[in-house]
């Protein structure tokens, strides 16, 4: 099965993503985001984005189908996130999966999400293969790592993570302070049009010489808001500038550039530190103009070379997932058994959950 | 055959015939472990009932706790998508009420656990004309321990699982008089915000 056609379910965080690919081939790749039912809350609400995986799965995969010009009976297999995402938000699309999978008699592929995001990779139009090893830098509203990819089936490292928010979480919870809309992402980057990066000098989280040693390649954006909050607070209190209302531009520019420093330094160190000159960049968030800006300008600079796929297959989406079972079924992995679960906390090692044992 | 598939207390699932012999039933009582367990029952309900068309899936939509109580109507939707034959929604206390009626007469209460100390309770007495438990007073969540004061003399009926083949009985007999029983929307019995701890978290706290 040199071109396996896969289904692929993704519904780990807020967005129903159903993606078919044949092979390294983008077939459909179709995503229903329950991100507005969120905004009233200021962040993504589990039981909300769970109930709406629901509502959401049988229409995607109908569309999938359409776009995609294929039947369930042609598909070769069945593959979808077991984690790590919101437990709740997984286990709808775990139980989906399986009573298709056993509905169409077809093999189903349990895969992880991190390494799902570096598989969307692949599915770029006429880009030249992946090349190992590969630094990876995954940025989105629910996680953010550093991996080191030397095979994308096989052998899957995390260098880092963040030990407290993710990046994108912290994007939201400022834009909440600076009484922006959520999601906060797009926001700030709007308010930071006219502000002056340099404006204020915001903390880089785990960069001190102390915190290095420790935590050379995780992040930590939990600091860098509650600076955000004082700053605010102190500026509002002043009564030289109290009266006035706070620069968001510059506030907003200049936390950015906090996120984006501390983000491109540590996966630039760790292509340095273990001489991979390829930086591979993943997630929701790269969407952020200023990230990928920074992080190509100064990869130049150290000589790596930056990958990027489209911005549709850097959110979450099941195409990634598809792909990725797709890679494993051409490298000969057996199916999972159907006997796995969800898992929020799957470590990235984990590429396939619960490969059949040959009888 | 017509197909069952409920989560909202354990996993069950049932295969019957349309005259409503049971053909196949794998129930787990485990009230976790869903998602886990699903796909096997499944495949067990199948290869035990051997070969024949099933023209059906009949889902249980609650009420029971949310996170597992979606699992089996998801795999029971996909499923049917899979066949591309159609779902037939039902509340689960429905198929535990025509399990109750093998034995009861007379008005009883369907009893089951909702968490949070809490229990959902439907008040049932016989059959309607299409064969199908007849509620007298709908679905309501109750604190756990007013239950009793509550029901005020009624015959209480614990439930601590459903029979997927009682289950795919009420499906049969809906299909059979062409009614509808629920809607699309799992019997949740909550607001989706009422699972947040408290607000979500406040910058700078
Ligand atoms: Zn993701």
């Amino acid at each position: 099965m040199n071109e396996p056609l896969v289904l692929g379910i993704e519904t780990s965080c807020d967005e129903t993503g159903i993606g078919i690919v044949r092979g390294r081939t983008l077939l459909s790749n179709t995503i229903a985001s329950s991100m507005d039912e969120h905004a009233r809350f200021g962040g993504v609400v589990p039981e909300v984005a769970a109930r709406a995986h629901l509502e959401a799965l049988q229409p995607s995969i109908d569309a999938a189908l359409a776009e995609a010009g294929v039947r369930l009976d042609d598909l070769d297999a069945v593959a979808v996130t077991s984690g790590p995402g919101l437990a709740g938000a997984l286990m709808v699309g775990v139980g989906a999966a399986k009573g298709l999978a056993v509905s169409l008699g077809k093999p189903l592929y349990a895969v992880n999400h991190l390494v799902g995001h570096i598989a969307a990779d692949i599915l770029t139009p006429d880009a030249e293969p992946l090349e190992y090893p590969t630094i990876a830098l995954l940025v989105s509203g629910g996680h953010t790592s550093l991996l080191h990819v030397r095979d994308l089936t096989t052998d899957v490292e995390l260098l880092g993570e963040t030990v407290d928010d993710a990046a994108g979480e912290a994007f939201d919870k400022v834009a909440r302070l600076l009484s922006l809309p959520y999601p906060g992402g797009p926001e700030i980057d709007r308010a930071a049009l006219d502000g002056d990066p340099n404006a204020i000098r915001f903390p880089r989280g785990l960069s001190r010489a102390s915190d290095l040693a420790k935590h050379r390649y995780d992040f930590s954006f939990s600091g860098l808001k509650t600076a955000v909050a004082r700053w605010v607070e102190r500026y509002e209190a002043d009564p030289a500038t109290g009266a006035t209302a706070i620069p968001v531009a510059d506030i907003a520019a200049s936390f950015r550039e906090a996120v984006v420093d501390v983000l491109v330094t540590k996966a630039l160190a760790a292509c340095a530190d273990l001489g991979v000159p390829r930086l591979l960049l993943g997630g929701g968030v790269i969407a952020n103009k200023r990230l990928r800006e920074v992080a190509l300008e100064r990869a130049e600079a150290a000589g790596v070379t930056v990958r990027i796929p489209p911005l549709s297959l850097c959110t979450d989406n099941g195409a990634m997932i598809a792909a990725l079972a797709a890679e494993l079924i051409s490298s000969g992995r057996r199916p999972s058994t159907l006997a796995f679960g969800a898992d929020s906390t799957l470590p990235v090692t984990e590429i396939q959950v619960a490969e059949a044992v040959p009888a | 055959m017509i197909l069952a598939v409920d989560t909202s207390l354990g996993t069950a699932v049932a295969l019957i015939d349309a005259d409503g012999t049971r053909r196949a039933e794998a129930t787990t009582t485990d009230p976790l472990g869903h998602a886990e367990v699903i796909g096997v029952l499944l495949a067990e309900v199948l290869s035990e009932a051997g070969p024949g068309d099933i023209t059906h899936v009949v889902a249980g939509m609650g009420p029971g706790p949310f996170t597992g109580l979606r699992i089996g109507i998801a795999a029971a939707r996909t499923f049917a998508l899979g066949r591309g034959i159609p779902v037939v929604s039902v509340p689960s206390h429905l198929a535990a009420a025509l399990t109750t009626l093998e034995t009861v007469t007379g008005p009883f209460a369907i009893v089951t656990d909702a968490r949070r100390r809490e229990v959902a309770i439907t008040v049932f007495e016989g059959t309607d004309a299409d064969g199908i438990p007849h509620v007298v007073s709908d679905t309501v969540l109750v604190k756990a321990v007013d239950a009793d004061a509550h029901l005020d003399g009624i015959r209480r009926v614990d439930v601590a699982s459903f029979s997927a083949a009682d289950l795919a009985r009420v499906g049969a007999s809906a299909l059979a008089a062409d009614r509808t029983l629920t809607g699309d929307e799992p019997l949740y019995m909550r607001h989706p915000d009422v699972t947040m701890p408290g607000a979500p978290k406040k910058v700078g706290s």
